[in-house]
């Protein structure tokens, strides 16, 4: 079902840069996608935070991630959450568990949405935001993508 | 664990719902209404009240009632607010701080859609990590959520979406003996596989109502609960636990925090699934009651959608679950928790005429807040099981 969306509806909302999340979002200005390492933990946790989830520690390295994971779920949304997202056609919201280990969600592209499943491989890929920055996504991971 | 087991009981209940989905008043002077009648209902007035509980604002309750409680609790917790109340409320009365506690509820999305009022968004604030990392993504709540953990059942466990139908189907029967019901007309699987899909895999008959609605319990001492004017309902257990407040960071998505508030208030109770004659198990969305009964035990994980299939939660069957009509059926404004709890006791006090179960000892009322986030087992008995 298609709503008619004004042209100047933004798309998005566009996500606010949130104290610890700095690292991530300058990163995504080159389409790079890096994650919060706790350095006594040795493991990686997401959402981006001033402190390790596991242990507080505030010892945080930034480091690359490999942009690639399976879809863990996902649902179609066939009503837009806001009039103007996806402009009104049917989309996919979707779990994504990267190869590191963390799960983050974004939206499953360059597919039909319903030829998204669960277990499928992505690997991120970027939309633009206002600012310079990018915004993740996912999309079906191809041959020559694949590691 | 002896816990709270029989400290406390719940002596006066009231709920307000239409068929219409609509009520003719709202906000505080409907919640006093609501009071009033559970009050009334325990043969207590207000100035025995002591203790209050609101999801919001206990504070500007009590200054609106005129009352100066020693015991105070605005938690919320979504949905699950008002199991956690009588969870603490019990507690507040075992320890001595109170021992007449009111908690209640309304809302009235329904009338104030229809008379064009702005709908009420929760505060996003600052430093939100849904708005930050979900709402970008146009996640639309609370739906999305919750087809995302029925979407990751069905793929580990081979739930089909005629199973996740049939609790609506076994829901509204149960509406279909209960007149305050918003909707009563039986339905079939087919029926809810050809409503509009929302977000898959969830049709809207496998969503909740958006109703009004307004309830409220009173609870007090054991000891002092013999002495008034209906039949105790006894806390026997209760159990709360949270493992996430956004949907991305829950640990795993077919199960809930639910398998411990549940262990925990069955344990407490000296209960097993199998001593319980009545399950009000918050159905916000049909794959809520799943998992609701894989995570308190009913079934065993991944086996809720062969578990409901015989219709053994519907009027006549093994496990009756959502008497009231739930969620699906009966009404939802918002945060529905108090109606199962309202229910249940008074199923326990044989009060539900033509829905009414062949003499219950044991309900248990389990609440689900936010996106599957927060989760509250209680277990209620009657005399005979304190
Ligand atoms: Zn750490």
């Amino acid at each position: 079902m298609s709503t008619k969306v004004p042209a100047d509806t933004p798309l998005r909302m566009e996500p606010p840069i949130s104290p610890g999340a700095e690292p991530f979002w300058e990163a995504t200005r080159e389409c790079r996608l890096v994650l919060p390492w706790c350095l006594a933990c040795e493991r990686p946790f997401f959402y981006p935070r001033e402190v390790c989830p596991l242990c507080l520690g505030t010892a945080i390295a930034w480091r690359p991630a490999t942009g690639t994971g399976v879809v863990y779920s996902f649902t179609i949304e066939n009503r837009p959450a806001t009039a103007g997202f996806s402009m009104g056609k049917p989309y996919v919201v979707a779990l994504v568990e990267l190869d590191e280990g963390v799960r983050l969600m974004g939206n499953i592209v360059g597919c039909p949405p319903e030829k998204t499943e669960v277990g499928m491989p992505v690997s991120v890929t970027w939309e633009a935001l206002s600012d310079g920055r990018h915004l993740p996504l996912f999309e079906p991971r191809r041959e020559e993508n694949a590691r | 664990m002896a816990g709270l087991r029989g400290a406390a009981a719940i002596v006066g209940v009231a709920d307000e719902v239409s068929p219409t989905g609509e009520l003719g008043s709202s906000g505080r002077a409907l919640e006093a209404a609501v009071i009033k009648q559970a009050l009334d209902d325990a043969g207590l007035t207000l100035a025995d009240v002591d203790g209050v509980c609101h999801s919001a604002s206990s504070m500007g309750l009590a200054e609106y009632l005129g009352i100066h409680p020693t015991f105070t609790d605005s938690t919320n917790t979504g949905g699950s607010s008002f199991e956690v109340h009588a969870e603490h409320a019990a507690a507040a009365i075992a320890a001595g701080l109170c021992e007449v506690v009111v908690s209640v509820y309304a809302s009235t999305p329904r009338s104030d859609r229809r008379d064009g009022k702005p709908r009420r968004r929760p505060d996003l604030g600052v430093n939100n990590p849904l708005v930050d990392w979900e709402l970008p993504y146009g996640l639309r709540l609370p739906m999305a959520p919750y087809a995302m953990a029925a979407t990751r059942h069905m793929a580990e466990f081979g739930t089909t979406s005629e199973q996740l139908a049939q609790i609506a189907v076994s829901t509204r029967a149960w509406a279909g003996l209960n007149e305050r019901a918003r909707y009563r007309q039986a339905i079939t699987i087919d029926d809810v596989l050809a409503s509009p899909m929302e977000c898959s895999p969830l049709h809207l008959l496998d969503c909740c109502l958006v109703t009004d609605g307004a309830g409220a319990f009173v609870m007090t001492s054991a000891a002092r609960a013999r002495t008034l004017a209906k039949p105790p309902v006894y806390v026997l257990g209760a159990g709360t636990c949270h493992d996430h407040s956004i949907i991305s960071q829950m640990p795993d998505l077919t199960t809930t925090p639910g398998v411990i508030s549940g262990a925990n208030a069955f344990a407490m109770a000296g209960i097993t699934p199998s001593d319980v004659d009545l399950l009000m198990g918050y159905d916000s969305f049909t794959i809520t009651a799943l998992l609701h009964l894989e995570d308190l035990g009913f079934c065993a994980k991944g086996e809720g959608g062969p578990f409901v299939e015989d219709g053994k939660t519907a009027p006549g069957g093994s496990l009756p679950m959502n008497t009231n009509g739930g969620g699906l059926s009966y009404t939802h404004p918002g945060m529905y928790g108090m109606f199962l709890i309202v229910e249940a006791v008074k199923q326990l006090r044989g009060e539900c005429g033509e829905r009414q179960l062949e003499s219950p000892e044991i309900a248990v009322a389990h609440g689900s807040g936010i996106v599957l986030s927060c989760m509250s087992t209680l277990v209620l008995g009657t005399e005979a099981t304190r």
